[in-house]
């Protein structure tokens, strides 16, 4: 894939990687055995901490109190359809690639209860909206991809006409302590996004995993209100070095998006027959979607009590590969898969500039991991890039 | 902070059975503040929450000056609907709007109306009429045309023998397959179009009903040098929030609830051809 030269050509064209403080102050340096103490300065200012631990043979994110729940000495293989995760010998805490689930679920809930009715016994009807957990949490350990992913949905839940309660409550609350990547997977992209590999802002607080520490930097008050429980020290130049070559190898990655203008192109290519064959392959199961840090469809139903005096409203994630997405007074719009391929692959990737001015996929390659068939969207896209007259 | 999502308690102030399948609701937010708050423009739509059973979104029929009567007029069509179907007179509803925008009225005065609709009673676009009808002199002519499939499925005849005496209004009909003692044309509803009166740069044509009727519509008014900035679709998708969050609406990079439902042909010819979006 890449040559020493093509990595150095990546090195030479990173720019500085990280931000000066206004003060002047280069990214400050902890050492490793500070990490269990950022965890406590966080739990100490109320945060409920969910950070990434192995669990079912992958890393996944949950409550977090001590590091030694983290993934230390675990790497992981990923390809089309296949995730393996290993134990190696290192000593690093971060050296791997993401699992299939991070920031998204925290904020925008898989299911969750948005009101409940009451009807008395004259008929009349009551409704009471249920407010999420108003305590706030901080995830750490997210990925550029997913602090990338994060802003997208932002967009969508809190900076369009109607404003979506329930993320907001949770996003307002939330502190993010980013770390940049070191090893990306053969699945990831998100260099060819410009989302990747390392954090650029969104987040509260970035790390950088050294040899013997952690680089750190922060963006917003709250991150640099919980520096100071840290015992901080100057960054030197040897450790900014060894962040810009983690940056350098971590941005050559296997996959790229191919490099056409894929936003124009698709809705140029809606009859092309590639889409019918990958829905050859498709199982129109939505695992891609439900992996897919971005994808923000729901779902809403009705669960009543069986005493009839209450009902519950929830809404739920839920797939445009789902027969009901689409269903409209007894039509389903798409009954063919290879419609609903293409409806999630020209929304992601050309629909998406229009609604948010930009792309919709920030290159986690999870959408190639988790598909049980390994569907790969970067192949996919390929299909597109010239007009196929067979 | 306003919840988007949670519906406010309404009464049934009135059920008219208008066809076997088809029925209207007169409505009315119980909480007075709400009620006297309430403003909407005609083809807006508000979601209605049958309790226990869930939401559906419905057109609005009246009338937004008078915007203390809230009507629906709703087609028996799933479970929803036709749980709705069972209410009476002063039951209790939810309700929740208004949403989407609507018909460009405003932006119509002084130019000639073609409403064209299809299937079975079309709703959405009986606000457009009785918005013109209550200010006729503001509007030039009207066309009215309704195409069904069978006879059997025209319904509202009282509603369309009214129109026709409305002041310079043509009321066509026309049934693809006739039957004894169906009065109005056998065929489909574009072979009627010859007998539209209107100027092609001085009109709005509102349509509603089936995609493939409203492609023809649209084929026949370009071919008469309409401008496709003047032919206005309402369109129909899965709603369930109604307010551009849940995703089933999406049609290309629009959200049907909230950009639409009513869109002029301009600004979706591009996926129109295309089955699937």
């Amino acid at each position: 894939m890449y040559d020493d030269e093509s990595i150095y050509n990546i090195y030479r064209n990173v720019k500085s990687l990280f931000r000066t403080f206004e003060n002047g102050v280069r990214a400050l340096f902890f050492q490793t055995d500070q990490l269990q103490h950022l965890l406590s300065a966080l739990s100490s200012k109320g945060y409920n901490c969910i950070g990434p631990q192995v669990r079912d043979d992958a890393i996944i994110y949950d409550e977090l109190h001590a590091i030694d729940q983290l993934p230390q000495g675990f790497n992981d293989q990923q390809a089309p359809g296949s995730y393996t995760l290993s134990r190696n010998n290192s000593t690093k805490f971060f050296d791997w690639a993401n699992g299939p689930q991070a920031i998204k679920p925290n904020l925008f809930s898989p299911r969750e209860k948005i009101w409940q009715s009451e009807q008395a016994a004259d008929g009349a009807i009551s409704f009471n909206t249920t407010e999420p957990d108003p305590r706030p949490i901080a995830i750490i350990g997210a990925r550029a991809c997913d602090v990338a992913a994060m802003k997208i949905q932002d967009q969508h839940f809190l900076e369009q006409e109607f404003i979506d309660p329930y993320y907001k409550t949770r996003r307002e609350s939330l502190l993010v302590v980013a770390v940049n990547c070191s090893h990306p997977a053969d699945t990831c992209f998100c260099y060819s996004t410009g989302d990747g590999p390392f954090v650029d802002d969104g987040a509260d607080i970035v790390l950088t995993e050294l040899n013997q520490g952690f680089l750190i930097d922060t963006y917003t008050d709250q991150g640099k209100e919980i520096l100071k429980a840290l015992t901080l020290l100057e960054s030197t130049s040897e450790h900014i070095e060894q962040a810009e070559s983690i940056k350098a190898k971590a941005s050559a990655q296997k996959r790229s998006l191919p490099a056409f203008e894929i936003k124009t192109r698709l809705f140029n290519e809606l009859n092309n027959d590639a889409w019918h064959e990958i829905a050859t392959k498709c199982l129109s199961c939505g695992n891609c979607t439900s992996v897919c840090p971005t994808c923000f469809c729901h779902s809403e139903t009705e669960v009543p009590e069986l005493d009839g005096k209450s009902s519950t409203h929830y809404r739920q994630w839920d797939s445009c590969f789902s027969q009901g997405h689409s269903y409209i007074h007894g039509i389903t719009i798409r009954s063919e898969t290879s419609q609903r391929y293409r409806q999630w692959l020209t929304h992601k990737f050309a629909s998406w500039h229009e609604q948010y001015g930009r792309s919709g996929c920030v290159g986690c390659g999870r959408c190639i991991t988790w598909c049980p068939v390994g569907i790969d969207v970067t192949e996919s896209l390929k299909n597109f890039e010239e007009r196929r007259r067979d | 902070m306003i919840n988007p999502y949670e519906p406010q308690e309404a009464i049934i102030l009135d059920r008219i059975q208008e066809a076997s399948n088809l029925f209207t609701l007169r409505l009315n937010f119980t909480d007075p503040e709400i009620q006297n708050a309430y403003e909407f423009e005609p083809g807006q739509f508000n979601m209605l929450y049958l309790y226990g059973v869930g939401e559906v979104a419905i057109s609005i029929v009246s009338d937004p000056e008078c915007s203390h009567i809230i009507d629906h007029t709703i087609r028996i069509v799933g479970r929803v609907t036709r749980g709705i179907a069972n209410l009476k007179k002063g039951d209790r509803i939810g309700l929740r709007g208004p949403y989407g925008r609507g018909w460009p009225m405003l932006e119509s005065k002084q130019k000639d109306v073609v409403v064209v609709t299809g299937g079975l009673g079309c709703a959405p676009v009986v606000s457009v009429i009785n918005y013109i009808e209550q200010r006729r002199e503001e509007f030039g002519h009207l066309n009215i045309v309704q195409g069904v499939k069978h006879t059997a499925d025209f319904i509202w005849k009282h509603r369309y023998d009214n129109w026709r005496e409305m002041p310079d209004t043509k009321v066509l009909l026309a049934a693809d397959v006739g039957e004894a003692l169906w009065p109005w044309h056998v065929g489909p509803v574009t072979s009627l179009f010859d007998q539209l009166e209107f100027d092609p740069n001085n009109v709005s044509v509102m349509m509603c009903g089936p995609e493939g009727m409203m492609r023809v519509v649209c084929d026949h008014m370009l071919d008469k040098s309409v401008p496709a900035s003047q032919l206005f679709l309402s369109m129909e998708r899965n709603m369930q929030c109604a307010v551009g969050h849940c995703g089933h609406c999406q049609y290309g990079s629009k959200f049907i609830c909230k950009d639409g439902p009513v869109f002029s042909y301009e600004k979706i010819r591009d996926l129109f051809e295309t089955k699937g979006f």
